[in-house]
């Protein structure tokens, strides 16, 4: 199984954020982009994950039977900036919906509500609307929609945003567990995570030399 | 897909008033306009059907921005955009439970409406039908323009204004179904059979540009 | 530019904005000039032919009415083509071309409204009469301004293209419904009266200056299109050069 991206380039809003991104993840690796803020980071993550076409270059992922007919974004699963969770609904009623919905069929085993909560040390609290929760309490529930349902690789987008040192330490001994059960990850970040078996993909600045199509 | 459906009445019924204000906007035309035209009983009869079916229009558009802003804001909508079923089964899902929670009571409404507009049993019991038959429509081809706005900031009139014409053969085919039942000379099933085309239309076109949208709002 | 010649030699040149302002540049001259040759000929066609021996000198208002509705239909046509354009070729242009159209669709309809109006007062006595016609075209109208209000409102314009583009299809295939539902609600409540805007029957010498009307007021508008792009292109290049300012000074940082 592997994942492969070769010269990616992509445009946002009009300006070319990077050119020439490439890399290769097989089983148990992990792809840390690091860079300045607008260096491209996201944009990467979110052209892997299939929300924006790239300008050049493509994303191909192939599974273990070696079959490449699956879009990478539907065996992704994918953490951005924003917790993907409803306020109005309770930390049960959240991960029990993204539980069935993101259900991809494989027998693969997946963790349950409380057993997902437990994993990201908040197991008391699933009965409790969202809304009510801290910035941190919700940025650790978000991360345990991974839990729940199973995908191959992960993106992603400053997972550690809002957290504190101890749930820093919690999530990389998630993503570790991810690894060592042969997943790949892709992570944006501006701490260190202190994975293993990590490559590092450093994002310059690109200064949009290359001419865009209203360029004079 | 059943989990979506559910997942999102939970949400319309908990969630500030989406559909309940619908309904209080529904009212609140209907309850206006007799203010405007005057309490004459016959004419607001006469009117009645229609002011009904505008009313409801109007309720049904102004609620139609709900259906993937909050979506967009909390980020579910890009883990919708990447799962494999085909984006257009999503939209389709979502806007019947956007139906189900804004629409049915809407035409479930008209009855006590239909009361204060002097309406006679006849009158009030197809203008719920056709409703119940084009409220559908409305709220699939709204979906384009919901998922065409959800990028902007204040998208929610831009909706209404984009919408609004495409929705008007259906205010025109269910008026007139309403009336022709109520004044018998007139046929009542070609108006009523073309209402029954248009959702079915709409049904299909709706979703599929809908998801063409969200596909290019992604960013 | 590094390339040396400039010339149109495949369609697709077309698609860089720099060939295609080249190719404007040298053909709106000669584009204006055939277009305001046909509008001195058709004008003069039109106040030289006889008066409708029924309704009198206002049916010379017909000449500028039914090709204004023509060309309102005709742009939103244009509209769609550009707009399958964006959305199956990704044409960098097809979204200037229906970007600068749909102003010149709103003009067209109101000209074809306030001459459809002019020339009703004389035979109905009102302002405004709600036939079916006249109704099609006000609809029209108002998806013409939904556009544009939603091509102001987006300023992302590649995001946008697309996206307005949908619009612009989903509008196209609804227009047939809409004509005919319009239609289908204009006889369920006709009127006595039975007259309709372009007079009972055109005779050939109408047709005449009716025609050469039709052809300015075509050429008119590809006259006005073509500078609209070009505008729009002009437009897009400032913004262009300004987001770029704004990175490379992020970038000396």
């Amino acid at each position: 199984m592997y994942l492969a991206a070769e010269n990616l380039a992509a445009r946002r809003a009009g300006d070319l954020i990077f050119v020439n991104a490439s890399f290769r993840l097989t089983r148990g690796e992990a792809l840390i982009l690091t860079g300045h803020n607008g260096s491209g980071k996201s944009t990467l993550l979110r052209v892997v994950a299939g929300f924006l076409l790239p300008e050049k270059g493509s994303v191909k992922f192939s599974d273990s039977q070696g079959r490449t007919d699956r879009r990478p974004s539907e065996v992704c699963h994918y953490l951005g900036h924003r917790n993907a969770m409803k306020n109005e609904l309770t930390v049960a009623e959240n991960l029990r919906f993204w539980r069935s919905f993101l259900d991809d069929g494989s027998q693969a085993p997946t963790a349950s509500i409380e057993d997902a909560a437990e994993a990201v040390g908040l197991g008391s609290i699933t009965h409790l609307p969202f809304g009510y929760l801290s910035a941190g309490q919700q940025r650790r529930f978000a991360f345990a929609k991974l839990l729940v349902a199973h995908r191959p690789i992960w993106i992603l987008d400053e997972p550690t945003a809002a957290l504190d040192t101890n749930a820093d330490r919690l999530f990389t001994a998630l993503i570790g567990e991810h690894q060592k059960n042969g997943g790949i990850v892709l992570a944006a970040t501006h701490q260190s995570l202190g994975l293993r078996n990590v490559k590092e993909l450093h994002m310059k600045c690109f200064a949009g030399v290359e001419t865009e199509v209203w360029g004079a | 897909m059943t989990a979506l459906f559910l997942r999102d009445l939970k949400l319309s019924v908990r969630a500030g008033g989406g559909a309940l204000i619908g309904i209080l906007f529904f009212l609140t035309i209907v309850a206006v306009v007799p203010f405007g035209v005057g309490p004459d009983l016959n004419l607001l009869s006469r009117i009645g059907p229609a002011i009904v079916w505008i009313s409801a229009l109007l309720a049904a558009l102004l609620g139609l921005d709900r259906l993937f802003q909050a979506e967009r804001d909390d980020g579910s909508l890009d883990l919708m955009l990447m799962h494999e079923t085909p984006l257009v089964i999503t939209v389709f899902v979502k806007c019947l439970a956007h139906w189900t929670a804004s629409g049915l009571p809407l035409a479930l409404a008209a009855p006590l409406l239909g009361v204060f507009m002097n309406m006679t049993e006849t009158a009030i019991g197809v203008t719920m039908l056709t409703l119940l038959v084009g409220s559908p429509a409305i709220t699939f081809i709204g979906a384009v323009g919901a998922a065409v706005a959800v990028a902007l900031p204040r998208g929610g009139l831009l909706v209404s204004i984009l919408v609004l014409p495409l929705t008007i053969p259906i205010l025109i085919f269910g008026v007139s179904a309403t009336y022709a039942a109520v004044h018998k000379p007139t046929p009542f099933l070609p108006p009523f059979l073309m209402l029954i085309a248009l959702t079915l239309f709409f049904a299909v076109i709706g979703p599929a540009a809908t998801a063409l949208a969200l596909r290019n709002t992604s960013d | 530019m590094s390339e040396a010649s400039l010339a149109i030699s495949r369609f697709s040149d077309l698609a860089n904005p720099t060939r295609f302002l080249a190719l404007a540049e040298r053909v709106i001259p000669w584009v204006s000039g055939i277009t305001v040759l046909c509008f001195i000929s058709g004008l003069y066609l039109c106040f030289s032919t006889e008066g409708d021996y029924q309704q009198g000198e206002t049916v010379r208002i017909m000449y500028i009415h039914v090709p204004s509705a023509w060309l309102a239909m005709m742009c939103y046509t244009v509209m769609s083509v550009s707009a399958i354009g964006t959305l199956v070729w990704r044409h960098p242009l097809a979204d200037v071309s229906s970007r600068s159209a749909a102003p010149l669709g709103a003009t067209f309809t109101v000209v074809a409204l306030v001459t459809g109006s002019l020339w009703g007062k004389p035979m109905w006595g009102t302002w405004w009469v709600w036939d079916a016609r006249l109704t099609s075209m006000f609809i029209l109208l108002l998806m013409y301004l939904g556009l544009m209000a939603l091509n102001r409102a987006m300023d992302d314009p590649s995001k946008a293209a697309r996206v307005t583009a949908v619009l612009i299809v989903v509008g196209f295939v609804n227009i047939p419904i809409i004509k005919f539902s319009v239609d289908w609600w204009n006889t369920l409540h006709q009127s006595a009266s039975v007259v309709r805007l372009d007079g009972p029957a055109i005779d050939t010498e109408f047709l005449r200056p009716l025609a050469v009307m039709a052809v300015a007021f075509t050429l008119l508008f590809f006259t006005l299109h073509i500078m609209a792009m070009r505008n729009e292109i002009w437009r897009r290049r400032i913004a262009s050069q300004r987001r770029m300012a704004a990175r490379m000074v992020g970038r000396e940082e």
